[in-house]
């Protein structure tokens, strides 16, 4: 005799290896599902969640010694903006590039490389980890960008440091249909901006900034992957939200479906 | 009886295999699998499927693996799959060390929709199917919190109510069985009667195995991760550097493959319907010992 409970357990596991064989079956076009996209944006929520949780503010990356440095340091994306505004700057020297910090914030700042060079100084060998799986380790020093943003005084309800590039990297379509420009940026929450590690860098390996490594500065935020560490910042704006920059995702690898938190 | 392998007793054990592979097996009915343990199996089998896929497709995006803190382009891997440009045209070459095989048509350059292309893994074996780094962590890592919560899940309730000490850690008893145990594997020779309630010593070694093995593909995993490495800097010094943990994470996975697949081939000899229900209902026919 076949009871009610039985038929109940034999529906669930029908349905559970119906729902699962469907699964393996259709997962590349499940993947280009808008409730996929939607999915995937949960999951990294819990997951940035999950480490902010286990992450005190400050807490510091691993940091290295000399003897542990990549003898190459393996440059990747751009390697030369190559427009001709840019090349003009490569020619002077860089002596006309300046760093703007704008938007949400007290007092804007307009900064030239050399007027940056003179600020109080942090040098760190910090490990590069790639999206794509390579890492290498480099020596950075830089500016810690929460020493330029205390200057700047955030105003009530900040959240954002968005970091506009002057590189455009158009290879590559952005996803889901809404194309966004080229133009590379990136973005990060405050509690990374003012991290003591977080750095508007101009040196790697105690030489200024080569073009391939983003001269005449880059930033570094070390307790994530390396597409967020953007080259050739130009501008540094403050914001409540990046929904109406370029794609809204909050960055040029992001608008084409790569997490927006990068920590793993 | 029969335990001497005689000329006649061939075909009436190839028949008794046969009757155990197709499930005409009498004997008792007797409750082996209890629903936390099926139902975690389960799960743990889905998510170690697309967890393969989706690697595989995040292992193209560098298809090389390297020893130490770090690798990239100008350091030497250990193991690396590419695409070569040779005289006749270009081939699949796959690296192991100092040896070099072509393995054109699987490994570094395979067919998508009939056109060759530069490929590490081929793409019926992906998750998607075609390569996307970002698709594919976007899978990895919703099966890999899966695999984490469920494998936690387990781990709790098996310590809890004993069945990791009582069923799966092996017995002295057990250790002692071990030549004899090898033996009847070898000879396809499955227990029967009291012997079949129990797992065997080899089970139970791989039992742990694969615990431990996935244990260990969380770890990596999480060494991998930059955020993690800020909360445990010290993680990255047991693995001997991010990217020794990145291929101890590939190489964990393929024992993993190695596990599923003799996993496979036991639950077949064993009785493949028999098996299968047990893990379903968690009703297991006992085989009678044999006359």
């Amino acid at each position: 005799m076949v009871k009610p409970a039985d038929i109940t357990r034999r529906a669930a596991i029908v349905a559970g290896f119906g729902g699962a064989g469907y699964l393996i079956a259709n997962a590349s076009s499940i993947t280009l599902s808008p409730s996929f996209a939607r999915l995937s944006r949960g999951v990294e929520d819990w997951t940035r969640i999950n480490q902010h949780a286990l992450l005190a503010p400050g807490q510091l990356a691993k940091e290295y010694s000399a003897s542990d440095i990549s003898p190459v340091f393996k440059a990747n994306g751009t390697f030369n903006p190559g427009t001709d505004e840019y090349t003009a700057h490569v020619a002077r020297g860089f002596a006309d590039w300046r760093l703007t910090i704008d938007g949400m914030v007290s007092h804007p700042l307009s900064m030239s490389v050399a007027e940056l060079r003179k600020l109080p100084s942090r040098t760190q060998i910090t490990r590069h980890d790639c999206v794509e799986g390579w890492s290498a380790i480099g020596m950075w020093t830089g500016v810690q960008l929460g020493l330029l943003l205390k200057t700047a005084g955030m105003a009530s309800g900040a959240k954002y440091a968005v970091f506009h590039c002057a590189d455009n990297l158009t290879g590559e379509p952005a996803k889901g249909g809404e194309q966004s420009p080229g133009q590379y940026y990136e973005s990060v929450g405050l509690v990374d901006a003012f991290h003591p590690q977080t750095l508007i860098a101009y040196n790697l390996n105690g030489k200024p900034l080569d073009i391939a490594h983003g001269a005449p500065l880059r930033l570094r935020v070390e307790r994530q992957l390396g597409y967020k560490q953007a080259k050739y910042v130009q501008r540094i704006e403050i914001t409540d939200s990046f929904a109406k920059i370029a794609g809204g995702q909050g960055g040029y690898w992001e608008d084409r479906g790569y997490e927006w938190y990068a920590g793993i | 009886m029969g335990n001497k392998l005689t000329l006649r007793s061939l075909p009436e054990r190839f028949s008794h295999l046969l009757a155990r592979i197709l499930g005409v097996i009498k004997g008792q009915s007797f409750y082996r699998h209890r629903a936390p343990v099926r139902l975690t199996h389960w799960i743990n089998a889905l998510a170690i499927l697309f967890l393969l896929g989706s690697g595989l497709n995040i292992f193209n995006a560098h298809s090389r693996l390297y020893w130490g803190k770090v690798g990239a382009d100008t350091d030497h891997p250990f193991l690396s799959i590419g695409a070569v440009d040779t005289a006749t045209g270009t081939r699949g070459i796959t690296q192991v060390g100092p040896w070099q095989f072509d393995t054109t048509g699987f490994l570094g350059w395979s067919k998508v929709d009939g056109e060759y292309v530069s490929r590490g893994w081929p793409d019926w074996l992906t998750i998607p199917s075609y390569q996307d780094l970002a698709d594919a962590r976007h899978w990895h890592f919703l099966f890999a919190w899966i695999l984490a919560i469920n494998g936690l899940a387990y781990l709790v309730w098996s310590l809890w109510t004993r069945h990791v000490q009582k069923d799966i850690w092996p017995t002295g008893a057990d250790i002692k069985a071990i030549p004899q145990s090898v033996i009847d594997h070898i000879k396809l020779k499955h227990p029967t009667g009291e012997a079949a309630k129990r797992y065997n010593v080899l089970q139970r070694f791989a039992y742990l195995g694969v615990i431990g093995l996935i244990a260990l593909m969380v770890l990596t995993g999480l060494t991998m991760s930059p955020g993690f490495d800020a909360v445990c800097p010290w993680l990255i010094d047991v693995f001997g550097g991010r990217q020794s943990a990145r291929s101890i994470h590939f190489i964990s996975a393929s024992l993993i493959v190695l596990f599923v697949f003799v996993h496979l081939v036991e639950v077949i000899l064993a009785g493949a319907i028999n098996e299968v229900r047990s893990m379903l209902t968690g009703r297991y026919v006992v085989p009678e010992e044999h006359k």
